[in-house]
């Protein structure tokens, strides 16, 4: 029976269901070490001193003076440091570590920093340092301008979001003899992570090691989220720094506090949009601005500005656009990949604006984007011509249609609920030249019973194993159960990229079925066990190919910026209570066209969890800063959604297949995140509540513009606005207004 | 975990009158229970005290039963034991309402009415429930037994009459015979701490109770004055608005406490039948 498009037994289901899965937490190694960091507590300025205030006999101190190689985190610039020489540039940042075998004692160490504080910056606006600008270029503004009835502007904000993978991020680093290198001081580094290949990059850099004395294992991983793709370069270079020191293995275990203060987030973002249209509601110009905030150090934010700026005009045909794209260093902790990476900030402008489009030209908000959503042939802002792949107008209609939105937009009107819909694509892989640079790489190795698969792609919940697992299966036309899966291990398995980008099927998936065609090609009539004895052992590795109608010029933004483009819509039913203005999502309709849902019950899991998590960023998820700090950086201040948060949510899969994807498939990690925001605040203005800007907190949504002089506010309430001479006050409207 | 635990002392009494003695003599010691809060503490690296006192296996503190028309309650009923009290359902639904809101079932499992009170915090979802009723805090220690009302057991922020060498046993709970309320408001539907609560009951006059808009939980005797005197709704809007002094914090603004807490009065009192 074939495997693909089956709900075929996760691979990791039973040792995750009965817990004999192991995560890094549950390893040790003998004479193991705890690790702990100490970091720095202002946001900005220099060391003037470390203080050691404990009796240091037993305990391995390391500083960036222990560092043999580049005291960096290796990525894309060299500009943060694994630990802190003299500048600081946000609160939390790493400056000694410590390790003893005794956790109590490695607790009660008391370190002091003193510092010479300088001026903090938190406004991206004001920074003076750009990490990345990009400009996207179509057609001539000008004449768009020129061919407009109506000008409409608008400026959205979104703020950070914590990717809360339940898992804190945890490390061991082994050093040798047991290690590779053996007595020349090779090193093991085991940990939860989404990217080993990343992780290795960055230790052969940090400890200025040949490759070959490094390698990579990842460990059964509780959740990523963009969280475990750049950290834990940081993170497992500060446990091979102390285990190389101490010459015993050092754990390094982040508890959740840790996690939140230290870690990236979300990148925030103000994003400006001036649009032409005409009276009947086409787009003749879009001008956009998009300002990220990178926060201290550059880490991915070119890359996440990047897919940002190419979403930012989302799935729509205009003939002129201009996207200005920059990402700016600001006194906090660094922000960096979080599922939909820039697309979901960008998307979330686009989406609102569009109603306000709507509601500018008094047209129906379905209609204005059914006659501007791109069709196949169209192109893009970077001049992709779109294939026969291009949904956006089936998953439009098909939400409408399943929702019955515009009779339920008119029943809804005058109470306290609000109706609003969302349309958004992604690109799948890496943006432009990415992959093409990446040059990944898969293997399958031929087994007794089947096959083995050799891949850096990490399980992280998502389901890599299962997916792959099943395309290989069919394509080698052997059962599912034949198909085993190697750990994500350096020393085992080729560089297949990082697991990110929404390119684990789609890319890698695409790799290992040409090694299954190939593998199947040279099996011939025998079977595996025939062919082993035959010929010997046999391994298929092959390396990405770009397919040949795929160009891209990184100069000038243009060409075709992702092989492919999943599409979807989103419908969103919100009450909002009249006392308390908190709003809930009563329900949630997506349409997400995926090309291929290899696995319908994982897919399905993605976007159902994607949509949970993007109701988290509209409504409820409040990262505070306060002087560059996480100020509820815990679980009790800092909430995500409940089951009772978030209402059923209804999920709809249409198929149209990309050409060059494995079976068809597109990518579909990301995508569900880029919705849910546009479309609960777009319910939210429906209910009469103007807002721009996310998380839609109670308290923001109390104080929001009224979204019609007809809409109203709890009923309660304006009777004593009418009654009360002195509730203009009271009540926040007049002059006294809080902050 | 940031806070060490090797350098902290745990004192295990076998009974009530052994607790008191080791209050007495080991004293000062932290009472601990359920430790929903303590652990919280504890894990965030903020806990201080290093000498705690475990009350957790003196199930004679567990008891719910009647007291003359009214309710007692053990300190250390758990929310979970509260909840499935047929006594309480009957006779105080508006607490079972506040403890079937405080945190998941784990938390509900652990904490206890005792742990909610002694915890002090402004948010504590049953406060304003025994506020509102009229509740009498029942303090032991090893010199005897003292009885203060709830409304005058806290003196200030996470402040309250009670001495070190004293522990909450109990709380009676006078009979309400009229209508009961409660409503919280968090950052969340569920396992959220509160942003206003409130918990009200119009027995011969409305009794109304709120936290999180002051240091310490609020009745609102002003309020209560006015309505026993016929004030409107939105007399009793302005006079509540006046009456609680909420802040800004990380959890919600001054303004949106103030604003809500008015909304609640007048759904509870809309639903008490007043106009």
């Amino acid at each position: 029976m074939r495997a693909v498009g089956r709900n075929v037994l996760r691979k990791d289901g039973v040792s995750k269901v009965t817990g004999a899965a192991r995560y890094i937490d549950d390893l040790t190694f003998p004479n193991l070490l705890y690790g702990r960091t100490i970091r720095s507590t202002i946001p900005a300025g220099e060391i003037a001193g470390v203080h050691l205030n404990f009796d240091t006999a037993g305990f391995t101190i390391v500083d960036y003076r222990d560092i043999a190689g580049r005291n960096i985190v290796a990525l894309i610039e060299d500009d943060q440091p694994c630990l802190a020489e003299r500048e600081i540039r946000h609160v939390a940042e790493p400056i000694l570590l410590l390790a003893h075998a005794d956790r109590e004692r490695l607790l009660a160490a008391d370190v002091q920093i003193d510092y010479r504080a300088s001026t903090p910056n938190y406004d991206p606006a004001a920074s003076a340092i750009t990490f990345k600008t990009i400009t996207i270029d179509k057609g001539d503004l000008d004449r768009g301008f020129a061919a407009a009835d109506r000008i409409v502007e608008g400026e959205y904000r979104v703020g950070h979001q914590e990717q809360l993978y339940i898992e804190p991020n945890g490390v061991i680093a082994v050093p040798g003899p047991d290690g590779p290198g053996g007595d020349e001081g090779g090193i093991v580094i085991y940990g939860s992570m989404q990217c080993p290949y990343y992780v290795h990059r960055a230790i052969t850099v940090l400890l200025d090691l040949p490759d070959d004395h490094v390698r990579i294992i990842q460990t059964e991983t509780g959740g990523g989220f963009g969280g475990k793709e750049e950290y834990p370069s940081m993170i497992a270079g500060h446990a091979a720094l102390l285990a190389r020191k101490a010459r015993r293995p050092v754990k390094i275990i982040y508890d959740r506090v840790e996690d939140m203060l230290a870690t990236t987030k979300r990148h925030p973002g103000i994003i400006r949009h001036r649009t032409g249209v005409t009276r009947d509601g086409r787009l003749t110009a879009m001008e956009i601005d998009v300002l990220l905030d990178g926060g201290a150090y550059a880490t991915l934010s070119a890359v996440v500005l990047s897919r940002g700026v190419i979403h930012a005009s989302g799935p729509y045909r205009c003939d002129h656009i201009r996207v200005r794209g920059r990402a700016t260093m600001t006194n906090t902790p660094p922000n960096g990949a979080f599922r939909g990476f820039g697309a979901p900030q960008t998307q979330f402008a686009t989406e609102v604006h569009m109603d306000r489009i709507a509601d500018a030209l008094g047209l129906d908000p379905v209609r204005v984007r059914d006659i501007n959503a791109l069709r196949p042939g169209d192109t893009t802002a970077t001049g992709q011509r779109l294939g026969r792949d291009c949904s956006a107008r089936q998953v439009l209609r098909e939400a409408v249609a399943r929702t019955d939105f515009t009779r339920r937009r008119k029943a809804l009107a005058g109470s306290n609920r609000g109706i609003g819909l969302s349309l958004f694509f992604h690109g799948s892989g890496f943006t432009g030249g990415g992959e093409v640079k990446l040059a990944s790489k898969a293997a399958l190795a031929l087994t007794e019973r089947g096959a083995r698969i050799l891949v850096a792609s990490t399980e992280i919940g998502q389901g890599t194993r299962t997916m792959h697992a099943q395309i290989v299966a069919d394509t080698l036309g052997v059962p599912y159960d034949c198909i085993d899966v190697n750990a994500a291990d350096t020393g085992e398995v080729p560089n297949s990229g990082p697991t990110v980008a929404s390119r684990t099927c789609m890319i890698v998936g695409r790799i290992l079925q040409r090694c299954a065609e190939d593998m199947r090609a040279r099996l011939g009539a025998m079977t595996p066990r025939q062919y082993l004895r035959a010929h010997g052992p046999l391994v298929v590795t092959k390396e990405y190919e770009k397919p040949s109608d795929i160009t891209w010029d990184d100069s000038s933004y243009r060409g075709d910026a992702y092989g492919s483009y999943g599409w979807a819509c989103d419908v969103v039913e919100v009450e909002v209570d009249r006392d308390t203005w908190q709003a809930t999502p009563v329900a949630f309709t997506t349409v997400h066209e995926i090309g291929k849902a290899i696995h319908p019950m994982l897919a399905k899991g993605q976007i159902e969890g994607g949509s949970a998590q993007g109701i988290g960023y509209a409504l409820i998820e409040e990262v505070v800063m306060r002087d560059g700090r996480m100020a509820n950086g815990q679980l009790t201040n800092y909430t995500i959604p409940t089951t009772l948060d978030t209402p059923a949510i209804e999920v709809v899969m249409l198929e149209n297949p990309y050409k060059h994807g494995p079976f068809g498939a597109k990518g579909v990690g990301e995508m569900p995140i880029d919705g849910p925001a546009p479309a609960v605040i777009n319910a939210l203005r429906h209910a009469g509540f103007d807002l721009r800007e996310i998380p839609a907190t109670p308290e923001k949504i109390m104080r929001a513009r009224s979204a019609s002089p007809e809409q109203r506010r709890p009923s309660a309430e304006r009777e004593s606005l009418r009654s009360s001479a002195r509730s203009g006050s009271e009540l926040g409207v007049g002059p006294q207004r809080a902050k | 975990m940031r806070g060490s635990i090797s350098n902290r002392r745990l004192f295990e009494p076998r009974s009530l009158r052994d607790a008191l003695r080791m209050l007495r003599d080991e004293g000062p010691l932290v009472p601990m229970a359920g430790c929903t809060d303590l652990y919280v503490s504890l894990n965030f690296g903020t806990l201080k005290d290093t000498r705690f006192l475990n009350l957790w296996r003196l199930d004679a503190l567990r008891k719910i039963e009647t007291r003359g028309a009214g309710v007692s309650i053990g300190a250390l009923a758990t929310h979970t034991n509260i909840m499935r009290s047929a006594l309480v359902g009957k006779r105080l639904p508006m607490l079972a309402a506040a403890c079937r809101e405080i945190g998941g079932v784990q938390i509900q499992n652990r904490g206890t009415l005792g742990g909610n009170v002694a915890n002090a915090s402004p948010a504590g979802d049953t406060l304003p429930v025994l506020a509102a009723a009229d509740a009498v805090v029942v303090l032991a220690s090893a010199g005897g037994i003292r009885r203060v009302p709830f409304t005058a057991f806290y003196t200030g922020y996470r402040r309250s009459v009670m001495r070190p060498d004293e522990l909450i046993v109990a709380f009676d709970i006078p009979a309400v015979h009229g209508r009961q309320w409660f409503r919280k408001v968090g950052t969340r539907a569920a396992q959220a701490i509160s942003k206003v609560v409130m918990a009200a009951c119009d027995d011969d006059r409305p009794r109304i109770a709120v936290g999180s808009v002051g240091p310490t939980v609020v009745r609102l005797p002003r309020t209560e004055a006015a309505l026993a005197s016929g004030a409107s709704i939105a007399d009793a809007r302005r006079t509540l608005v006046d009456e609680i002094t909420p802040i800004d914090d990380l959890r919600s603004t001054a303004e949106y406490r103030r604003r809500v807490a008015a909304n609640l009065l007048a759904r509870c009192l809309t639903e008490f039948g007043m106009s």
